[in-house]
C-alpha cells in the first residue's frame, strides 16, 4: 500500500502523559501498574491508572460529554500539541475532510455503572446521566469531533482489544477512497467496573502485577490509554513516522479464547507484511498483543515463531502499561515510534522467568538497537485480531 | 468513488419479516402494517453458540441470512462490516444491574457477549470465515458510517462484503435516555465488480441535501424508530428495482447514494 504519514501521534497511560513520558518509563523499566483501588472494587488486583483523569474539567462547550472517559480523552489530546496539530490539519484541509475513527471496548461505561447506583425507587435513572453522549460507543467520536473541530466522516470501531488498531485500517481505507483528506485515528478506553468484575469472572485477572510470557504468569493487569494520531499523505506532510501496512483477520474458533494453534494471528501478520511489501527479516522489533493470559501468549508466541522464528525482537509492553483494551493498539502504536525515534527495543516487563514452552524471542532485557519497523499485534475477544506495521519517517 | 454492486439485500424488522416479504410494501403495492417479529433461531449458528446468543446477535444473524439467500455466494468469501448504534443493551442493562447490587456477581457470558462485536465474532465462528471484519458505532449515522466503509473495503480491497446494521429495543431503564422502539436489521451483499445477480449498482458521495423522509406516515415513523431504520429510503429504491437517490444521515457530511439498475 501507498504508506501514510503518522504526522503527529500523543499517548497517555499508567505510564505518564504523552510521549516523553512514555520513552522516559520505557527507558527506565519503570511500570505503572499498582495495588489501588478504583471506585470502590474490592478485587485484589493491580491496575494502570492514568495519573490525573479525575481532575481534569471540560470546558463549558463539551461538559455535556462529560465521563471517565472523556476526560482521560482530553487529558490525552492535551498532550504533545495534539489539539494544535489537529486543528491546523482542520484549517489546512477543510474541517469537513477531516475524518475521525476512535477506537474503544467500553467508551463511558462507568458512567452508566454511577447511574444505575443512584436510580430512584422506580428504578429511574438520574436526571444528570447522559447516555448518549457518554457511553454511547460514538461518543467518544463525537467527543473527538468537538474538541478538534473535525466534521469529516466519523466513526467509531469497537472491536474490544483490537478497536484502536482497525481504526488506521478504517482511516486508510477512507483517505484511499477519498472520502477525506487527513484522518486523526485514536483510542480511549477507561477503568469500569465491569471490566474488572467481567476479567475476574472469566478468571483471567492477576493478582500480581501481570507477567507476560513468564512461566508462572497467571492473567492480565487492567490498564486505561488514551492515544492519537493525525494520518496524511506523505506529499502533505514532510516529517513523522509511516504506516507501511496493517492486517484484519478472524479467528473463527471462539467467544472470549483465542484460537490455540494462532492461526488467526498468524493470517493477520501475514496480510500485514504484505500490504506493506515487506519480508519478516524487514521487521525489527514485535510489539505482542502480550496479555499475560496463559492462553493468548502461548497462542500469539506459535504464531510469531512460525512466521518470525526465534530471532526478531520481541515484547509485550503490558507489564508496563496493563492492558489498555480498547486503547491498546494505539498507545502500542504510540511505543512502535518511540522505539524507532529513539533507538530501543523495550523488554518485556515483570517477566523474570521466560516460558519455556514459548520461543519467540521475547527480550529479558531492553536492547540498544536500530529499529526501522515496528510490527503490532492486538487481538481482542470475538476473536477480532488486527495487526500494524510503522517504519521511521527517514 | 467507483460504483460498487449489490448482490442481495436481508431485511428484518415488524412488519417486515425478510426481503422478498418486504418488496410489496417497501414498493408501495401494500401498506405497512407493523407486526411483531415471530422468534428465530439461527439457522448458522452452532448448538454452543446458540445457546448463549442474545437476541441481538439472533437478529443481526436473522437478517445476514436472510441477504445470504440473494446470493450464490458463500457465507464463508465474506468479509464483515457489522454496525450498530448501541449494541447489546440488554446485556449492558444486565452487567449494570448487578454491579449495582452488593455482590456484583457477574455472569462470564453476559460479560463475553457485551462486546459490541459479539454479532461478528458469533458469525465468524458459524461461517469459518477468517476474513476481515470489523464492527462499528456512529448513533443514528450507522447505516451510512458501515455503508461508506464498506463501499471503502469492497473496492479498495476487491472484496465481497457482507454489510449487517442491526439494533434491538431499548430496555427500561434506559430507553428513557436513548429511545430505540423497534428492533430493524438490514444486510447488503456487496461485490467490486457487476455479477449475474447484481441487482443494482450504488455510487456513494456526499451531499448538502437534507436526509431523505418517506412520504408513508407509518415506514417514516419507522424509520425514525431505530437507527438501523435510517437505510429505509435506499431499501424502498431497491424494491422498487429503479433508479434514484437516498440522502443519509452520516457522522460528518450527508451521505448521498445514488442507484442505478446494474
Amino acid at each position: 500500500m501507498k504508506p501514510l504519514r503518522i504526522s503527529h501521534s500523543t499517548i497517555t497511560s499508567a505510564l505518564g502523559a504523552g510521549r516523553a513520558a512514555h520513552a522516559d518509563a520505557l527507558r527506565d523499566e519503570r511500570s505503572g501498574l499498582a495495588s489501588q483501588a478504583f471506585d470502590d472494587c474490592a478485587l485484589p488486583t493491580f491496575t494502570g491508572a492514568a495519573t490525573g483523569v479525575d481532575a481534569v474539567r471540560l470546558p463549558p462547550e463539551l461538559a455535556p460529554w462529560d465521563c471517565r472517559n472523556n476526560r482521560l480523552a482530553l487529558l490525552g489530546l492535551r498532550q504533545d500539541g495534539f489539539i494544535e496539530a489537529a486543528r491546523s490539519a482542520c484549517a489546512r484541509y477543510g474541517a469537513a475532510r477531516v475524518g475521525v475513527f476512535m477506537g474503544t471496548s467500553t467508551s463511558g461505561l462507568h458512567q452508566t455503572e454511577l447511574a444505575y447506583r443512584a436510580r430512584d425507587a422506580d428504578g429511574r435513572l438520574p436526571e444528570w446521566y447522559d447516555y448518549v453522549r457518554t457511553h454511547s460507543p460514538f461518543s467518544i467520536a463525537q467527543f473527538v469531533q468537538r474538541a478538534l473541530g473535525a466534521a469529516g466522516p466519523a466513526l467509531t470501531v469497537s472491536t474490544a482489544c483490537s478497536s484502536s488498531a482497525k481504526v488506521f485500517a478504517s482511516a486508510h481505507r477512507a483517505m484511499r477512497a477519498g472520502l477525506c483528506d487527513a484522518a486523526i485515528v485514536g483510542g480511549v478506553d477507561s477503568l469500569c467496573l465491569m471490566t474488572l468484575y467481567g476479567f475476574n469472572a472469566l478468571q483471567l485477572v492477576s493478582s500480581e502485577p501481570c507477567r507476560p510470557a513468564d512461566a508462572r504468569r497467571n492473567g492480565i493487569s487492567i490498564g486505561e490509554a488514551a492515544g492519537f494520531a493525525l494520518l496524511e499523505w506523505p506529499e502533505q506532510a514532510a516529517r513523522g513516522a509511516l504506516l507501511l501496512g496493517y492486517g484484519e483477520s478472524s479467528d473463527a474458533h471462539h467467544m472470549s479464547a483465542p484460537e490455540p494453534e494462532g492461526r488467526g494471528a498468524l493470517a493477520a501478520m501475514r496480510a500485514t507484511l504484505e500490504r506493506a511489501g515487506l519480508q519478516p527479516a524487514d521487521i525489527d522489533y514485535i510489539n505482542l498483543h502480550g496479555t499475560a493470559t496463559r492462553a493468548n501468549d502461548a497462542s500469539e508466541d506459535r504464531a510469531v515463531f512460525a512466521l518470525f522464528g526465534a530471532g526478531t525482537a520481541c515484547s509485550s509492553t503490558k507489564g508496563g502499561t496493563g492492558h489498555a483494551l480498547g486503547a491498546a493498539g494505539i498507545l502500542e502504536a504510540g511505543i512502535a515510534q518511540i522505539a524507532i525515534e529513539q533507538g530501543f527495543a523495550p523488554r518485556s516487563l515483570n517477566t523474570t522467568e521466560k516460558d519455556p514452552e514459548l520461543r519467540a524471542g521475547v527480550l529479558l532485557e531492553t536492547r540498544q538497537q536500530p529499529v526501522r519497523r515496528v510490527l503490532s499485534n492486538s487481538f481482542g475477544f470475538g476473536g477480532s485480531n488486527c495487526s500494524l506495521v510503522i517504519g521511521g519517517g527517514s | 468513488m467507483n460504483p460498487l454492486y449489490v448482490e442481495a439485500v436481508g431485511l428484518v424488522a415488524p412488519g417486515l419479516p425478510g426481503w422478498q416479504h418486504s418488496l410489496a410494501t417497501l414498493s408501495g403495492a401494500a401498506p405497512y402494517v407493523a407486526q411483531e417479529l415471530a422468534p428465530y433461531q439461527p439457522a448458522l449458528l452452532p448448538p454452543n453458540e446458540r445457546r448463549r446468543a442474545t437476541q441481538v446477535v439472533r437478529l443481526a444473524f436473522r437478517t445476514s441470512e436472510d441477504a445470504l439467500t440473494g446470493t450464490d455466494l458463500p457465507a464463508s468469501a465474506l468479509a464483515t462490516v457489522f454496525a450498530s448504534s448501541d449494541g447489546d443493551t440488554d446485556v449492558m442493562h444486565r452487567i449494570n444491574h448487578a454491579l449495582a447490587q452488593p455482590a456484583r456477581l457477574l455472569s462470564p457470558t453476559d460479560f463475553h457477549n457485551s462486546v459490541h462485536n459479539a454479532a461478528a465474532g458469533y458469525w465468524s465462528i458459524a461461517v469459518g470465515s477468517r476474513l476481515p471484519s470489523t464492527s462499528l458505532a456512529a448513533h443514528d449515522a450507522s447505516f451510512a458510517a458501515a455503508l461508506t466503509e464498506a463501499a471503502a473495503l469492497t473496492l479498495g480491497d476487491e472484496l465481497n462484503t457482507l454489510l449487517t446494521v442491526y439494533d434491538m429495543r431499548m430496555p427500561v431503564p434506559l430507553a428513557a435516555k436513548r429511545p430505540i422502539a423497534e428492533p430493524f436489521g438490514v444486510a447488503l451483499v456487496l461485490t467490486p465488480r457487476r455479477t449475474a445477480r447484481s441487482v443494482a449498482a450504488l455510487r456513494l458521495e456526499e451531499t448538502q441535501q437534507p436526509e431523505t423522509t418517506l412520504a408513508d406516515a407509518a415506514l417514516e415513523r419507522l424509520r425514525q424508530l431505530n437507527p438501523a431504520a435510517r437505510a429505509l429510503p435506499l431499501l424502498q429504491l431497491l424494491a422498487r428495482r429503479g433508479a434514484g437517490t437516498a440522502h443519509l444521515p452520516a457522522g460528518g457530511p450527508t451521505l448521498s447514494v445514488t442507484v442505478t439498475l446494474p
